[in-house]
């Protein structure tokens, strides 16, 4: 077997589980530290610089991290991460004098069409940069679908607020009320670069009978919740269908309970495993006394003269093939009424250009997507960027603001006359945490607590008030124990085999055994049958060092490890060290180098 | 200096044995040892051995003396009972425990020093009793815990860390073992546990005397160059005669390698142990060519390791005095002090 290639960045960045898998690739056990340690600003601001949105990100991120999270695999629930970073948010006092300074201008003017998180994180890094950025709203807020779709008993209207805030007050001008109706015209006026950030802002129709009929008591979900959120839907039936199995018709539901809907149900085509829903959505749905009624195809709208009556539904059963595709077949059984004041339909969400004139020079593929390369955002008009929903369909913030940084990287370049597709590489950093036999500047005991649940408000109060907020986040007693929950991936087990004199020690103590000193193996297949423990996580690498004086290898299965320390602490000649793996990701600005960073000084460099 | 416990968190698949105990339910607390000494190593086999014959930790005493070696009953088998004797005495008080409970399993671990040096005549006196136990000697050749002073295994013209010579012979406690009546001999390397593991499996397994001597590398005082005792030398000088394997009863055995290769040797408890041989002409049966083997290639400078040798007919002390088999605490009082008519009753017997 090859040793290892650790120099290559992405071998120890896949061992941080949760930032490899967070899209913006956020040092999340760096700001668990942080939290832990009490030092909640710099939490914060190592998220600002990353993900911009600690607070919003903090309530609402689909959390890509937890279920990579390696906690989740050696015990049963991973670090409840997005909690902690809303911790970070809520307690971090002022950070107005942590934030850095724009450059001077410098001459280039950039547009961005829609304030969602994708434009607000273009127009952060380059703004920071120097740029004069103009973003275009159609609706009175900034904030995109963040303020208009996720209700604000999950999101309060503040926290919104204050995070576009720290962005408009690097420069960035946001036109509220200015839909932009023309491609051309926007063109025509001169930017150095247009970024496209408009999302995926149309709501899928319902195609069954009679739905035309009884129009005025069907709504489209995402439609709904802007005019909720909006203030001008303020009431709805008592007896309310959402269907759809996604976050919106789980926002939907929730919505109508606290609008006057008392027997409000969710009505969906597939299993309840299967649904888009993340399970928190779900679990906090039937928490308000809302049914999940799975296995219905809707059929037709029922109505009388055009007043919605309810609607019928098709009982069906999951079929699957020999490939494991999966078939809804009707079981025969008589179809289902359920009866309804209001229909909302939160069946899906599409893209739409409407304001893109077909022959501007930017090309859409068969499915109404902008043709772009993947790496730099950039459309078949060059000076043209797409990110966030508008640029592969709908996914969600923290995608959103990933996509935001590489636009901006790429915009900047494009400014300056670069060559776009060069992509700036990623750089590591490791630093040794050993500070005495048996001393690390971490905490490396490993907690054997479970995952603490995030306290709720009273249910009775939060569904008579579609304001109040329903989660109230951990308090710092509770963040911290959660936070020690963290194994510290991103504190990497580095092995110096040139070193070691195989005396098993580390093999001995690894409480989870996974090193083995092994005889050569043809290939990683045969390997992973031979170690000490099972290793069958084939997503997860094997650390291989050949180079022992016995001719052996070091093999460790990274699935499993909870980077304790002790393989280091009993290694006699300092062949295992600990050491933190830095990700230098590249931003237009190196906000490392600013002010945000400045205020560490000791523990766990940043 | 903090020693933080081994965190409780394991491999999500660790297996549990017969009693439903997994492998970490068999360790004791964190060591204090020097990272990397060899004892650690043994202790870990030690529990991998207790934990595959699916012990029940609370039906083992581990007895040891003092020095590092004698410290690490501490490290493992924390359910299990334990006795941290004086000096070279381990042997007389793991003797006088069976002679009072033999339905315990007996494990003592001893150090060169301790068993070789001050309490020599403890370990001689208890193999040539027949005592039913497995004593394990980690062996360094040093004194570890008193900072590296030359021990009596410590070969001649070994050189200590200061570079001074030991002039004095060794005491092959091997080839003492044997013929003091030891009914199960063994040697071993405490950084291969693919031999040790099995060693210590069917030592514990075995009746009667069974004495493991482990080459133990003392990290701190004793694994340089000009040593006999350091990791390289003994991987350098390692001629193993045989591994094994441990088959319970239950188990059926496939002899799954060329004829000659393999030996079946099955001990009292019904257990078996399947040698696979290295050196086919090695008899584990023949006590008097063992101790030939074994001194012909030591004057080589070779460390013969394996099982050595095994009588699987042996007895032990309580077979050689006759006691009863019920152990004393199992005893109501009339049947521990019969009273003076009983004395008298003897007494007169013998007059
Ligand atoms: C009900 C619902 C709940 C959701 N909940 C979550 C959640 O909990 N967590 C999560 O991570 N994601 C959630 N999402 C998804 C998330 O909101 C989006 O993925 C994300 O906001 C996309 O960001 P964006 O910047 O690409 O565009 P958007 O946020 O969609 O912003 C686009 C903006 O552009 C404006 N616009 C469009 N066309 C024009 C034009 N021609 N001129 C001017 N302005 C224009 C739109 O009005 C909008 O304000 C949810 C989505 C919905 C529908
Ligand atoms: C009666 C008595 N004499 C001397 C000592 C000092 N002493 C402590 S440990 C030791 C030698 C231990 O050597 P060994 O048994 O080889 O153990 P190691 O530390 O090498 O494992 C000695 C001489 C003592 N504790 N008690
Ligand atoms: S344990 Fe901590 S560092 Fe490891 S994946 Fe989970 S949150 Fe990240
Ligand atoms: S840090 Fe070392 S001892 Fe701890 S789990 Fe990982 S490999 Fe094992
Ligand atoms: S002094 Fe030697 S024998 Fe004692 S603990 Fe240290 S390495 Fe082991
Ligand atoms: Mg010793």
């Amino acid at each position: 077997m090859e040793s290892s290639d650790i120099r290559n960045p992405d071998y120890f960045h896949k061992v941080v589980d949760c930032q490899y898998a967070c899209p913006a690739h956020t040092p999340v056990p760096e700001y668990i530290r942080q939290i832990a340690a009490g030092r909640y600003a710099d939490a914060y601001m190592v998220n600002w610089r990353s993900n911009l949105f600690p607070g919003i990100l903090g309530r609402v991120c689909d959390r890509p991290c937890e279920p990579a999270c390696r906690r989740g695999r050696v015990e049963e629930e991973p670090v409840a991460i997005c909690r902690l970073k809303r911790v970070a948010a809520d307690n971090k006092g002022d950070v107005l004098s942590m934030m850095p300074e724009p450059a001077a201008f410098n001459g280039k003017t950039i547009a961005c069409v829609g304030a969602g998180p994708a434009s607000l994180a273009v127009a952060r890094d380059l703004a920071l940069a120097g740029y004069k950025v103009v973003v275009f709203d159609g609706n009175a807020e900034a904030g995109g679908f963040v303020r208009q779709q996720i209700p604000k008993f999950r999101l309060p209207n503040e926290v919104i607020d204050e995070e576009v805030g720290y962005i408009t007050r690097l420069g960035v001008e946001i036109r509220t009320n200015s839909y932009i109706t023309s491609m051309r015209a926007l063109l025509a006026e001169g930017f150095d670069a247009i970024f496209v950030g408009s999302g995926a802002p149309r709501g899928r129709e319902l195609d069954a009978p009679g739905r035309w009929e009884a129009a005025a008591n069907i709504h489209i979900g995402i439609d709904w919740l802007a005019s909720v959120s909006f203030g001008h839907t303020k009431s709805v039936g008592k007896r309310v269908i959402v269907l759809g199995g996604g976050n919106t018709a789980m926002d939907c539901c929730r919505s109508a309970r606290r609008l006057g809907g008392e027997d409000v149900k969710v009505i969906v085509r597939s299993g309840y495993e299967e649904m888009k829903a993340s399970p928190w959505e779900k679990e906090d749905a039937i928490k308000e006394d809302i049914p999940i009624i799975n296995m219905r195809v809707p059929k037709n709208v029922v109505h009388e003269d055009g007043k919605l009556v309810g609607m019928n539904f098709e009982i069906v059963r999951a079929v699957y093939d020999d490939k494991g595709r999966r078939s809804l077949v009707p079981t025969g059984e008589p179809d289902e009424f359920h009866a309804a004041d209001d229909i909302i339909v939160a069946i899906g969400q599409e893209n739409s250009f409407p304001w893109i004139e077909p022959d501007c020079g930017i090309t859409f593929d068969r499915w109404g997507l902008p043709r772009l390369n993947p790496d730099t955002l950039q459309s078949t008009l060059p000076q043209v960027f797409f990110g966030g929903d508008a640029a592969f369909g709908p996914k969600n913030v923290i995608w959103a603001v990933a996509h935001g940084h590489q636009a901006a990287i790429s915009i900047d370049k494009f400014c300056q006359g670069e060559d776009v597709t060069e992509r700036p590489p990623l750089g590591i950093t490791l630093v040794s945490q050993k500070m005495g036999i048996h001393e690390w500047s971490y905490d490396n005991a490993v907690s054997i607590d479970l995952r603490f649940k995030v306290p709720h408000a009273e249910k009775d109060v939060v569904l008579r008030d579609i304001y109040a907020e329903v989660e109230l986040g951990f308090d710092r007693e509770m963040a911290f124990k959660e936070a020690q929950r963290c194994l510290n991936c991103d504190v990497e087990t580095v092995f110096a085999p040139k070193l070691c004199i195989e005396c098993d020690a580390c093999v001995d103590i690894c409480p989870v055994d996974c090193l083995t000193f092994t005889t050569d193996a043809e290939s990683e297949a045969d390997l992973r049958l031979k170690l000490n423990a099972p290793a069958r996580n084939l997503e997860q690498a094997l650390y291989v060092a050949t180079g022992l004086k016995t001719g052996n290898i070091m093999v460790k299965d990274e699935d499993v490890c909870l980077h304790c320390g002790m393989c280091a602490e009993r290694c006699p000649t300092g062949a295992w060290d600990m050491q933190t793996f830095l990700l230098d990701q590249p931003q237009v600005v190196d906000l490392k180098q600013k002010k945000c960073q400045g205020a560490h000084s000791h523990g766990v460099p940043a | 200096m903090t020693y933080l416990p081994k965190p409780k968190l394991h491999h999500p698949e660790l297996p549990k044995n017969d009693l439903g105990y997994t492998r970490r339910d068999y360790e004791g607390s964190i060591s204090t040892l020097c990272a990397g000494c060899g004892h650690d190593s043994i202790s870990a086999a030690i529990i991998h051995a207790c934990y595959e014959l699916a012990l029940p930790p609370h039906r083992i005493a581990k007895l040891s003396g003092i020095g590092c070696s004698s410290k690490t009953p501490t490290y493992f088998l924390g359910a299990s009972h334990g006795f941290n004797s004086v000096h070279g005495r381990m042997p007389s008080v793991l003797t006088g425990a069976a002679a009072a409970n033999r339905d315990l399993i007996y494990l003592g671990v001893s150090g060169d020093g301790d068993s070789a040096s001050i309490g020599l005549g403890q370990f001689a006196h208890a193999m040539r009793r027949g005592v039913n136990m497995t004593y394990i000697v980690e062996n360094n050749g040093v004194y570890g815990l008193t900072k590296g002073q030359f021990s009596a295994t410590a070969d001649r013209g070994a050189k200590n860390k200061k570079g001074a010579t030991n002039q004095d012979a060794p005491i092959d406690m091997i080839s003492m073992a044997m013929l003091l009546g030891a009914s199960f001999v063994g040697r071993s390397f405490s950084g291969d546990k693919t031999q040790l593991v099995p060693l210590i499996k069917a030592a514990l397994a075995h009746k009667g005397p069974a004495f493991i001597d482990v080459i133990s590398p003392c990290v701190t005082f004793n694994n340089h160059e000009g040593s006999t005792k350091s990791y390289d030398y003994v991987r350098e000088h390692n001629e193993a005669v045989n591994f094994l394997d441990v088959i319970l009863g239950r188990q059926e055995i496939t002899v799954d390698y060329s004829p000659g290769s393999v030996e079946v040797v099955r001990q009292h408890d019904g257990s078996l142990i399947k040698l696979r041989k290295i050196n086919s002409e090695y008899d584990v049966n023949d006590k008097i060519a063992a101790m030939e083997y074994v001194q012909k290639h030591q004057s080589k400078g070779e460390i013969v390791t394996g099982l050595l040798y095994v009588d699987s007919d042996s007895q032990d002390m309580h077979d050689h005095l006759g006691t009863s088999s019920t152990p004393l605490n199992a005893m109501d009082d009339a049947a521990l002090v019969p009273g003076s008519a009983a004395l008298a009753k003897l007494n007169a017997s013998l007059r």
